[in-house]
């Protein structure tokens, strides 16, 4: 296995603190940090027509925005430290595209913030952490 | 919200007493019109005691012929098309645009209306319990119809400075001409079929579904609505405003998320009430069969309930109308043929599934009791076979249909609108004109009787499947080109599963 791990952010305080550990783990081990932004997507969605026509533009404004905005600082930050480093954007459920992401890039860690919902609301909207421990192929690590 | 309440009170105030009379001479102005329109599109030759109707003939003729010249694509490509719509070849590195699943969802929404409740009843009023049989024998050869439009649609789309796309028979008429050298006559056929769309809209995808809503409605309020169509029907009418150019996607999404699962829990509740007519149902399945081939008790005999029978198939799932490939168009995949094979669903799950379910319920209640519905027809009779068995039922059925109308409205305002920005362009101002124009006839459906509404808006879908059919002829064997090319990939494995 690769020295790969994937960190997944969200542009929340705890994505960046699981930044700050990722750099801590990279430096120690010489690890390169793959950052990746899920965008939350199903196929089996339904949508108006005039939704449909305009997709494939706002399908590209919406990756434009993610990388501009939650994948480029991180990848800054990692570079400013000297560390290796690739981002991907990409559209999907959550956990399973983490997952894909990872075996891609034969990741042998996944790194993530932890957002602290409480039950009710990880109950009604689920919690990706909790979804990837759960079905992760590798470790993974949840910073709170 | 306000104004429009302060609208409809200010409104309902001044015309309470006078609204028998609007309705009324609404009426008596729309009548002739739709008669004549009517006269002149369903041409009827007589033939063997039956007259049959040109255009329905140029339907048939035209599904057969795609059905052999496909190979029977409606039976070889439909596992194929379930396995599109799951995903299992959606390439993940393409995921976040319009996804066939998506496509199909849209185009379905737009297809699964009142003529699913309403229209299978007016079938078998006409054409008797045989009609259900060359119904669902239309759905099965439209599935070829559809395939052969859907692929044109993606193929011949525009794709438009701003990113979005638009297709639909207009484009694929005039670049598949202009391709073969025929610019004028390509241009010609794309106008007429614009204008047919941008007109029929108003018909088929407005005034008979909001027509059907409130009589539904009027149904389950015990007949309390009387004479206020005009109030339903400005009611209505805003909330599409509201939609189409209010901009409110709110409502267009909620009412696109409810109405899948309304259609599942009509079949369900409509299997139900099947399940309950069990000892007639031997005897509702047989008359179908008989009255397919004698078309006892229908005028023009066996041949009276076919072309009925094929007549509301297609104004249900508008095989041959080439609407649908407006929806599909949508679509982002690299071989157009892909979303031919996903809307071979569409008249399935539309006529084959839902109308027959439909057909079912009446036809079972026909037998336990000749008269169970009176001199109702339409959605009402549909309605009272319901009710039959399950006496609560109306209620959740007025509430489905009138999402069912409403989300058939919506995506055929966009289809209408699709035909106005070919004829007109995509100026802003005019589009909100065409918008307007829309609204109000929303409001005119529910206060015309059906009768009248049922000959235009047929004769109005009815007409552009001419054009339609006759570039599909042209464009056929571009079709099964890419269709032949794209097995040819399959089976060499170029294009492969990206789920197993």
């Amino acid at each position: 296995m690769e020295n790969v791990v994937l960190l997944a952010v969200d542009g929340s305080d705890g994505s960046d603190r699981a930044l700050d550990h990722a750099i801590a783990r990279a430096k120690q081990g010489g690890a390169k940090v793959v950052v990746a932004y899920v965008i939350e997507w199903s196929p089996y969605s339904f949508n108006t027509p005039e939704e449909n026509a305009t997709r494939h533009k706002r399908r590209e404004t919406e990756i434009e925005r993610a990388n501009s905005e939650i994948v480029a600082p991180a990848l800054a930050k990692l570079q400013g430290q000297g560390l290796e480093c690739d981002g991907i954007v990409r559209h999907g459920h959550p956990a399973e595209t983490l997952i894909e992401i990872a075996k891609e890039c034969g990741a042998a860690q996944i790194l993530i913030g932890r957002r602290g919902h409480s039950g009710l609301k990880s109950l009604l909207f689920g919690s990706v952490a909790g979804n990837l421990i759960q079905t992760a192929p590798v470790p993974v690590v949840v910073v709170p | 919200m306000k104004r429009i309440l302060f609208f409809l009170f200010t409104a309902l105030s001044i015309a309470g007493p006078a609204h028998a009379g609007i309705d009324e001479t609404i009426n008596n102005i729309t009548a002739p019109i739709a008669s004549f329109i009517g006269t002149v599109v369903f041409f009827k030759v007589p033939i063997a005691g039956a007259n049959l109707p040109l255009v329905v003939l140029w339907l048939v003729i035209g599904a057969v012929f795609f059905t052999f010249y496909m190979g029977f694509i409606n039976l070889r490509g439909f596992k194929h098309a379930i396995a599109l719509v799951r995903g299992d070849y959606a390439d993940p590195n393409s995921a976040g645009e319009v996804s066939h699943f998506q496509a199909l969802a849209t185009a379905v929404s737009g297809t699964v209306g009142i003529g699913n409740i309403g229209g299978v009843a007016v079938a078998v009023t006409v054409g008797g319990a045989g009609a259900t049989f060359w119904l669902i024998v239309a759905g099965f050869l439209g599935m070829s119809t559809k395939f052969v439009e859907c692929t044109l649609g993606v193929k011949y789309r525009n794709e438009n400075p701003d990113g979005s796309v638009s297709g639909g028979p207009m484009y694929y008429l005039t670049k598949g001409f202009e391709e073969r050298g025929m610019v004028g006559f390509g241009k010609f056929m794309g106008t007429f079929y614009a204008i047919g769309i941008f007109i029929g809209a108003l018909g088929i995808g407005n005034m008979f579904q909001s027509n059907q809503a409130y009589v539904q409605l009027n149904t389950v309020a015990g007949g309390a609505l009387d004479g206020y169509g005009w109030l339903v029907g400005l009611i209505l009418a805003a909330v599409v405003f509201a939609v189409i150019i209010g901009g409110i996607k709110s409502i267009a999404r909620v009412t696109e998320k409810v109405v899948p699962f309304m259609a599942v829990f009509y079949c369900v509740f409509a299997i139900i009430v099947i399940l309950m007519n069990f000892a007639s149902i031997p005897a509702a399945i047989g008359n179908i069969f008989t009255g397919a081939f004698t078309g006892e008790g229908v005028t023009g005999g066996a041949l009276g309930a076919l072309i009925i029978g094929f007549q509301r198939a297609v104004f249900s799932n508008e095989a041959g109308i080439g609407s649908a490939s407006i929806a599909h168009a949508a679509v982002r995949t690299d071989e157009p043929v892909t979303e031919g094979y996903v809307s071979l669903l569409e008249p399935f799950i539309d006529t084959i599934v839902i109308c027959t379910i439909t057909a079912l319920v009446i036809g079972t209640s026909q037998v336990a009791d000749p008269n169970f519905a009176g001199d109702a027809t339409g959605v009402a009779m549909t309605s009272a076979a319901f009710e039959r068995q399950i006496g609560w039922f109306p209620v959740p059925l007025a509430f489905g249909a009138l999402l069912f109308a409403f989300s058939t409205m919506i995506s055929w305002s966009y289809y209408g609108l699709k035909g106005w920005t070919y004829l007109f362009g995509e100026d802003q101002t005019l589009q909100t004109i065409y918008k307007l124009i829309f609204c109000a006839f929303v409001a005119l459906g529910c206060v015309v009787q059906l009768g009248p509404i049922l000959d235009i808006s047929d004769a109005l879908v009815f007409l552009i499947c001419v054009p339609n059919i006759l570039g599909l002829y042209f464009l056929a064997p571009v079709v099964k080109r890419e269709m032949q090319a794209y097995v040819a990939k399959l089976e060499s494995g170029e294009i492969k599963k990206f789920k197993h």
